[in-house]
């Protein structure tokens, strides 16, 4: 069962605030992901404090980073379940889990940070493995 | 809401994923919820039979690591009497 929205409010908020654009329909998201071009970071938000209370800091520092995603988006697990639904589709292989982060390439996933990747993490340290990341595969030579 | 905590009181590992070994052939990766005389209760947990499956442990564990953890079962209390460690995934990956 979703919780209140006003609780989850400023968990959106604290995303959408970096430019992430919310994904809150499967159709937003076919919109979104369908055919997509580019560089993008697909943000899987969530309530757990355990891990999405560092994994959303952690993406505020990353992009500041000189390279990163040309788009941003998020969707809210447990909180959209429709569109978290969607997105998962979009992302191959990589198993469900939330919070989680999904780099994709012209549709496709070639890097994926799950939960397990941030819980007990610092953020100052997801930042760092995900600017590295954004080097590697969105870097200017890629 | 940075680094806020909705679940105060639990166990250390409340909420991190974790891969649980066993004095058997079954390797657990999932959530740790709790502990309690019954065992270790997991979430979202992805099972491994060492009797059964056709690849390694560790095989299964690296592949928890990098592509997730296909779940076998939302809720599983894993006896304590069978456990032998656990580790963090993260640790592992």
């Amino acid at each position: 069962m979703p919780y209140n929205p006003a609780l989850v409010a400023p968990m959106r908020t604290e995303v959408t605030r970096l430019g992430a654009k919310e994904l809150t329909t499967a159709t937003e998201v076919d919109a979104a992901l369908g055919d997509q071009k580019g560089s993008m970071l697909v943000f899987v938000n969530s309530v757990c404090g355990c891990a999405a209370g560092n994994a959303r800091p952690a993406l505020a520092l990353a992009l500041k980073h000189n390279v990163v995603p040309q788009q941003v988006v998020t969707v809210f697990a447990g909180q959209d379940l429709d569109a978290v639904a969607r997105a998962r589709q979009y992302f191959g292989e990589y198993q469900p889990s939330s919070p989680s982060m999904a780099l994709l390439r012209d549709g496709e996933v070639v890097h994926f940070v799950h939960r397990h990747q941030i819980e007990g993490r610092s953020p100052q340290s997801i930042a760092t493995e995900l600017s590295a990341a954004f080097d590697r595969f969105f870097g200017a030579a890629v | 809401m940075s680094g806020h905590v909705f679940h105060p009181g639990h166990a250390e590992l409340h909420g991190i994923t974790v891969v649980v070994e066993t004095s058997g052939s079954l390797t657990y990766v999932g959530r740790y919820d709790s502990q309690d005389e019954h065992g270790v209760l997991m979430l979202d947990v992805g099972v491994h039979d060492a009797k059964a499956a056709g690849v390694p442990k560790e095989e299964y564990v690296r592949k928890s690591a990098k592509f997730g953890i296909r779940t076998d079962h939302k809720r599983f209390v894993v006896p304590t009497a069978d456990v032998t460690r656990i580790t963090r995934l993260g640790e592992l990956g």
